[in-house]
């Protein structure tokens, strides 16, 4: 635990000691911002709710967590440092474990910076604000899972650009599993068991739910299965690269 | 009987169809300071990485201080202090930070990890750049951080993987100081390319080439290896009618001219350079230099790694 945890500060210090923290905060609070006001009509509807503001954060996440996540094991790899950071005494699974949760947590801190809507939705109206925690926590949560996606993809490669591209195409195939795009390939030949299974990976399907405010166990259980899912397969990817 | 500490068998390790070390055994004592030779490629690195547990041996394993490096990877590691090729470490941190972050995975806590980084800094002559972020250093700064986050915990197993690469002269006699320092305890294995280096720290040599250890010897065993071993050089005038009467010599072998430099080589009877300086002084040769060769180093390594190549 205490090499997890030093590992996930090593790594937010790295964050805020150079711009990649900063503009990413501001590009993601920027473009929060437009998708709520301009394309989310949030002052037209004239209903007090946040679901403007988060109905676009799954096609927000799938471009900037990404972008997060492409540096996590891909830069370790091209600097050189992996071979220090994995000759260190701690386990491949405490140092995937550290990396995920310092840029989970500094996702966290992105999601918490857009406060200030939420307070203009208080004194505009009389919002339902424990719809709008169980928003922000699915929201999180949703942010999570893309991360887990890039942080595996990120292992893949030591190019940056690669794991970035890799991550999108992936996280834009869970985002849509339960729409008809994806269905369409598998309807007519796979059993529909599997398309069920497969109807059920959609992180939009999951997170509707959450940003309504309905906190149902099942999409903790989802997520949490997604993001243990992912940093598995990111451990496994470190150890055959080292058997490589 | 000195302690075994490190004992690698039948290390291998494939890529694909090429083997970059094949089947290396070898045992290390403490007090042993063993340095690595071998051309670029030879799979000196290629060690260097399994014994550390980067990489996963295809066939063989490594026993360091009574740890398998596969099966009891953490407890291997903690012994260990390594400096990876290129001494590689997070560029946006401060000197300082990235070795505080270092003390406190190898297990420091609370004000011993500032201890730690502290005395680490001291001892590599940190001390003028210690808040100075890691991108902005010089190369023989970062080559020094490299080896402060090695030696921070006081490993009784160094693994240094070309120490000096990129160093001047004066940095250079610093590490290859504190090497020599930190030796009568510990197991120091160093990788290099430079010859100089093994004769000025180590006191055992291995010599790989293809993977394959080729000599295992003291250095001053290496340099005995070479055909210059007690051959005298010579610089004289008139060498040629020189090189005509050394060459009558029972003592003498061989008598080689090379860019106005002759050198006798010995054959199977003693004192040499005796009967060299006795016929110096008879002849009144006018000598300019005259030396006894305790061996070329450069030309044992090249011969025993061409040799294998063109085997």
């Amino acid at each position: 635990m205490n090499a997890i945890l030093t590992v996930m500060r090593r790594e937010l210090v790295g964050y805020f000691a150079t711009p990649v923290a900063w503009v990413f905060i501001v590009i993601f609070l920027v473009m929060a911002g437009v998708f709520t006001f301009y394309m989310g009509s949030y002052y037209e509807r004239g209903i007090a709710d946040l679901s403007p503001f988060f109905q676009f954060h799954p096609w927000l996440y799938l471009f900037l967590v990404p972008a997060i996540s492409m540096r996590l094991w891909a830069e370790e790899r091209r600097s050189g440092t992996i071979e220090l950071l994995l000759t260190l005494p701690i386990t491949v699974n405490q140092a995937v474990m550290g990396k995920f949760l310092a840029a989970w947590l500094f996702l966290g801190i992105a999601l918490a910076l857009t406060f200030p809507v939420w307070i203009t939705v208080n004194y505009l109206g009389a919002p339902d604000n424990g719809a709008i925690t169980a928003a922000y926590i699915g929201s999180w949560l949703m942010a999570g899972g893309f991360l887990a996606i890039g942080s595996c993809l990120s292992a893949v490669t030591r190019n940056q650009v690669v794991a970035f591209i890799l991550s999108v195409v992936v996280c834009f195939g869970f985002l849509l599993s339960g729409l008809p795009m994806v269905m369409n390939l598998f309807s007519g030949w796979a059993p529909q068991a599997m398309l069920d299974v497969i109807a059920d990976f959609s992180f939009l399907v999951h997170f509707s739910t959450l940003s309504k405010g309905v906190l149902d166990l099942r999409d903790f259980v989802y997520f949490g299965l997604v993001m243990a899912f992912w940093l598995f397969a990111n451990s496994i990817v470190l150890e055959l690269k080292k058997a490589n | 009987m000195t302690e075994l500490h490190i004992q690698a068998k039948a290390l291998s390790k494939h890529y694909g169809n090429l083997i970059a070390v094949d089947e290396l055994s070898f045992e290390v004592h403490s007090g042993e300071v063993l340095g690595f030779l071998g051309p670029n490629g030879a799979g000196k690195s290629t060690t260097m990485k399994m014994l550390t547990g980067f990489l996963a041996p295809t066939s063989g394993t490594a026993i360091v201080k009574g740890h398998d490096v596969q099966q009891d990877s953490l407890a291997a590691r903690k012994c260990i202090g390594y400096l990876p090729e290129g001494a590689p470490s997070y560029g946006e941190m401060t000197v300082r930070q990235f070795l505080e972050f270092v003390a406190r995975v190898r297990g420091f806590a609370g004000r011993q990890v500032q201890k730690a980084a502290g005395d680490a800094i001291e001892r590599l002559n940190l001390s003028t750049v210690p808040e100075q972020v890691v991108e902005t250093l010089s190369k023989g700064f970062k080559r020094r951080l490299g080896l402060a986050q090695a030696i921070i915990h006081d490993p009784e197993v160094l693994i240094l993987d070309e120490p000096t690469d990129g160093l001047d002269p004066n940095q250079k006699h610093e590490v290859r100081q504190l090497i020599r320092e930190m030796s009568s305890e510990k197991i120091i294995i160093i990788s290099t390319h430079l010859l100089e280096e093994v004769q000025a720290v180590c006191n055992r040599a291995m010599i790989i080439s293809d993977g394959r250890l080729v000599v295992d010897d003291t250095p001053a065993g290496l340099t005995a290896r070479s055909r210059y071993h007690n051959a005298v050089s010579m610089v004289v005038e008139d060498s040629t009618r020189v090189a005509s009467v050394l060459s009558e010599l029972p003592e003498a072998a061989k008598v080689e001219l090379s860019e106005g430099e002759l050198t006798v080589f010995p054959s199977d009877q003693p004192g040499l350079f005796e009967v060299v300086s006795k016929a110096v002084r008879d002849h009144g040769w006018k000598v300019h230099e005259l030396k006894l060769e305790a061996g070329r180093l450069d030309e044992v390594f090249r011969q025993v790694t061409q040799g294998e190549v063109q085997q």
